[in-house]
């Protein structure tokens, strides 16, 4: 068990990670909501998660490849185990094109604007795992 | 001076009919691959290729003919024309394949921009040209274009090697809040969609290029900002030292594909 805080950047909030693979309780204490989730995840400024993955979004026409598909992907994964891939997926693979959704430290060059700050908010986190939990397949 | 042709049809000894005929057939790109590597142009749409491959369609050549026109007239100081050292453009057929190359002077590597600077400020004792402006994209594309369809063939060796080391590095290193290099698109997933986008291998053998995005066009250091910023990645200057040394790297990584410049792509 390794508990994360945020060193340098106030606004994060600190999170455990249990068995180096998950991240069992939500960043903000409560479920997040999984129509605002699927949401973030078609906002090319906010998730972005169509750039790289298809999902069952059909209303969009254009689906990324170069991750896995995500339908089905909550019968693959545990909640937790969906958080801290959101969070940071690079603390189970370091070699992965996945980038952090929620860390602000250990980056090179970022631009000014987007310095310091997490992709997304703990609470569209929280959302995007919430609907990523809805993707089980029939 | 210029040769308005079918791109590279005749440079690299193909029937024009045997390209036609290649361009259809999927995997195989006739010149626009040479083993692994496959230009930008075998991921466009074919109706950027069709704009490349026919130089009266290609909107470059608005600024290829104004340098055509310019390469003549003296400019400076000294009252001189490019013509008046170079004799024809055409004398300058090979060059910039094998760019960027070492400046001894500098002690760094210079590219094609920076040499059409240098002989303006140097030789002509004329005013530098903006990095993206119509004057300097038009000359260096003219410059290029007298390369169309030779292969690239960018040394790194001897004093070049630790430019090429750097280059290299940056090439590798991730960067910005989304935490991705060069590599990661553009190495391990080319030919895979992000999103509406195709991601090609990068290649930096038709630029500059005419970008449909831009509705203009646009040098090789401009791209790189593009993606930079892509990444939310502060970007650096063109005509900077990281990117010369970048241009370098993936200018020795295309050695074998022709020249294309100046090229068509969205």
């Amino acid at each position: 068990m390794a508990v994360v805080g945020p060193a340098s950047a106030e606004s994060l909030v600190t999170y455990t990670i249990v068995d180096d693979f998950s991240i069992p309780e939500s960043l903000t204490g409560a479920p997040g909501d999984p129509v605002k989730g699927r949401e973030v995840a078609i906002n090319r400024r906010l998730g972005n998660c169509l750039a790289c993955h298809v999902m069952p979004i059909p209303e969009q026409p254009f689906h990324g490849e170069t991750g896995p598909d995500l339908d089905g992907v909550a019968d693959r994964y545990t909640e937790g185990e969906l958080r801290l891939r959101v969070v940071d997926s690079k603390s189970i693979n370091p070699y992965t094109m996945m980038p952090a959704f929620y860390r602000v430290e250990g980056f090179h060059r970022v631009m000014e604007r987007f310095a310091g700050k997490p992709i997304l908010t703990a609470q569209e986190v929280e959302d995007v795992v919430a609907y990523l939990m809805t993707l089980k397949e029939e | 001076m210029r040769h308005r042709t079918a791109v590279l049809a005749g440079a690299v000894g193909l029937s024009l009919g045997f390209v036609g005929i290649a361009f259809t057939q999927a995997g195989d790109w006739g010149a626009y691959q040479v083993g692994d590597k496959r230009s930008g142009y075998t991921y466009a749409q074919p109706e950027t290729q069709a704009m490349q491959d026919d130089d009266f369609e290609n909107p470059a050549f608005l600024l290829v003919d104004l340098a055509a026109e310019q390469w003549s007239i003296p400019d400076g100081e000294l009252d001189k024309a490019c013509a008046d050292c170079h004799g024809d453009v055409e004398n300058l057929a090979g060059v910039g394949a094998t760019y960027p190359v070492y400046h001894e002077g500098w002690g760094k590597m210079i590219n094609v921009e920076q040499r059409i600077n240098e002989c303006r400020t140097e030789n002509m004792q004329a005013e530098p040209l903006k990095y993206d402006s119509k004057g300097l994209l038009g000359m260096t594309a003219l410059v290029k274009l007298q390369s169309r369809g030779m292969p690239m063939n960018v040394a790194i060796d001897g004093p070049a090697a630790p430019f090429y080391e750097k280059g290299k590095e940056f090439y590798f290193e991730r960067r910005g809040q989304l935490d991705l290099a060069c590599a990661n698109c553009h190495e391990d997933h080319a030919g895979e969609q992000l999103r509406a986008n195709r991601l090609s291998q990068g290649q930096p053998n038709g630029f500059p290029t005419y970008r449909l995005k831009w509705q203009n066009m646009g040098s090789l250091h401009r791209r790189i900002k593009g993606c930079n910023r892509q990444v939310r990645a502060e970007p650096y200057k063109s005509g900077s030292d990281e990117y010369v040394n970048l241009e370098l790297f993936i200018s020795h990584r295309a050695n074998g594909l022709p020249v294309e410049t100046p090229s068509v792509r969205n």
